[in-house]
């Protein structure tokens, strides 16, 4: 390694590592990209700018799926690195949780113009504020020069052995040109690493694209042609020619798109990860006052902690019955989930929702291996009976089901619930009597909490004491 | 990158050079040879050796040099070249 001291130089950049710790085995002070390769251009325009705009500090630098994958083993600023494609995906997340980074999405054209063609589109269209290089050389380069989309006509790859037809595989995929249209971009260019003109001219864009992040401005992205001599199978002066000659025709370079001068800095909404301030912001009310310790006093050990999975036809007030149970343990102070399973059931058919109440926070809404199974109609115990773990509860309308459950190592508790609703006169109440039999099983929460949680949620008070009829017919029917 | 006026006799791994000058660490060169292509005076050369990476390294004639950089940003590699001033004397 070259050590130098003072003096007038062009020497390696200060946000690059001195030393690729990252990069395994011997050669840790050279690349691991090919000779004449464009990467490592680019990587010195790149970290000699964010030396002079004295960046390093906040960039976060996202790493994509291609031969640049290991950005991390150079830049020396905060590294991620990204799923195929979804580089664009991943910088909106960080630059909106951190505004006062830096974020550079480093992506070539299999990774941008294919797998991620609709994460560079919305990010282009929602203006994300990031800088976004876009290195293009027609090809595949990692996984050996297969075509990709932007890909020439009649272009050979080893996907392509007799050149690209564009009546089978589309043309070359234009992204400066296609961002362009779009309002929300500010700068977009398109730059080549050939002679020292256009290395120079790719210089200057790739300061002008991070300078619109540090001033706010909004998105940009620099097309980089780049050479890829191994897979070109030329050496780096002829890949340079082929640029010339093939690459820029079909990629005219240019400035697609500069309005830097007539944007004003973005304002955007300042994250809020605060628990309170995201309720404030989404205008969540508490759907019930809350009274009381969430400790299981008084329910037996085998009914705490219940995983309920809640099953009917769409129709039978599955959902509402869900968030109802939801409601009465939050109004305790449980924590609790409450996740339906949306689909067309709302139309007629088997609708289910997942409910868990714990002591503790909860970790996963889903519930696949339920302690309680509610089942209001016969296919709804066919299906889930077979998941209730063993010891577990089985709650079911008996009126719709004639066969009963099969299962000898859960307790089963059936209730003509829908019977008891017509004795109502609303057959629709059935959800309510079978919550009201599982809570007396179990002892959980009395009739008077599901009565003063219905007060608290229902929107309409009109069947309040036809529902309060149903919950108390539900104790009753157990007993 | 800093580019000062002053101290235009620097210490390139361990040897004192004199600007106009251009460092070529060998070991750390891939021979790809973009960097002879953009040299406007032409004092780059492909060495017939072999380094350690069994690849033909750039070599500098030794005089020349203009200290345009042409060549730094050509060069796909970090620490491949150096590019040292002119001194105050040459200028």
């Amino acid at each position: 390694m070259s050590t130098m001291t003072g003096g007038a130089v062009l020497q390696w950049p200060e946000s690059l590592y001195r030393t690729f710790h990252r990069k395994p085995g011997g050669g840790q002070e050279s690349t691991h990209y090919c000779p004449g390769c464009g990467h490592g251009v680019l990587h010195k325009l790149i970290a000699e700018a964010m030396d002079d705009l004295a960046i390093r500090e906040r960039t976060v630098f996202i790493s994509p799926v291609g031969c640049s994958v290991f950005g991390y083993y150079y830049f020396d600023c905060g590294n991620v690195q990204v799923a195929h494609g979804r580089a664009p995906a991943v910088a909106t997340g960080i630059k909106r949780a951190l505004p006062h980074s830096v974020v550079i999405s480093y992506q070539g054209d299999g990774d941008l113009a294919a797998i991620g063609t609709s994460n560079i589109l919305h990010a282009a269209n929602r203006g994300e504020p990031i800088t976004v290089f876009f290195v293009n050389n027609a090809i595949y380069g990692m996984t050996g020069g297969q075509m990709a989309p932007t890909t020439l006509d009649g272009q050979r790859t080893t996907t392509s052995p007799r050149g690209r037809d564009t009546m089978d595989t589309g043309s070359p995929l234009r992204v400066s040109e296609l961002l362009s249209t779009l309002d929300a971009p500010v700068y977009i260019e398109r730059v080549a690493l050939t002679d020292a003109k256009h290395i120079m001219t790719a210089r200057r864009a790739v300061r002008k694209a991070l300078k619109a992040q540090v001033e706010g401005k909004g998105f940009s992205l620099v097309e980089v042609l780049s050479p890829c001599p191994i897979n070109w199978k030329m050496d780096p002066a002829e890949s340079k020619a082929w640029i010339t000659d093939h690459l820029m025709p079909a990629f005219p370079l240019g400035v697609y798109k500069d309005v830097l001068a007539e944007r004003e800095p973005q304002t955007r909404l300042a994250p809020q990860l605060a628990l309170d301030k995201v309720a404030e912001l989404f205008a969540a009310e508490p759907s019930v006052e809350r009274t009381g310790e969430p400790t299981w006093d008084g329910v037996a050990d085998r009914y705490r902690e219940p995983q309920v999975k809640i099953a009917g036809f769409g129709g039978q007030g599955v959902l509402f019955l869900g968030s109802l149970l939801a409601n009465v343990a939050l109004r305790r102070n449980y924590h609790v989930t409450w996740l339906p399973a949306y689909g067309p059931e709302s139309r007629g058919g088997t609708a289910n929702c997942n409910v868990v109440i714990s002591a503790e926070p909860v970790a996963s809404p889903m519930v696949t291996e339920p302690s309680v199974l509610m089942a209001l109609n016969a296919p709804s115990l066919e299906r889930f009976e077979p998941t209730v773990t063993p010891g577990g509860v089985i709650v079911y309308n008996s009126t719709l089901i004639s066969k009963t459950p099969t299962r000898q190592d859960v307790e089963v508790v059936a209730v003509p619930a829908t019977a008891i609703a017509d004795e109502l006169g609303e057959t629709r109440a059935a959800n309510l009597v079978l919550l009201g039999a599982y809570l007396a099983h179990t002892g959980m929460f009395s009739a008077a909490e599901v009565e003063a949680t219905m007060d608290q949620v229902l929107k309409s008070h009109g069947m309040l004491e036809l529902n309060r009829q149903a919950v108390a017919r539900g104790f009753a029917a157990t007993t | 990158m800093k580019r000062t006026s002053e101290g235009e006799i620097m210490t390139v791994a361990g040897s004192a050079v004199e600007g106009p000058a251009v460092v070529i660490d060998e070991d750390l060169c891939k021979g790809c040879g973009l960097c002879i292509d953009v040299c406007p005076p032409g004092v780059l050369r492909q060495d017939s050796k072999l380094n350690h990476l069994g690849f033909h390294p750039v070599a500098y004639l030794g005089k020349w040099c203009n200290a345009c950089g042409l060549c730094f940003f050509a060069c796909p590699e970090p620490g491949a070249i150096v590019v040292v001033k002119p001194s105050r004397r040459h200028r």
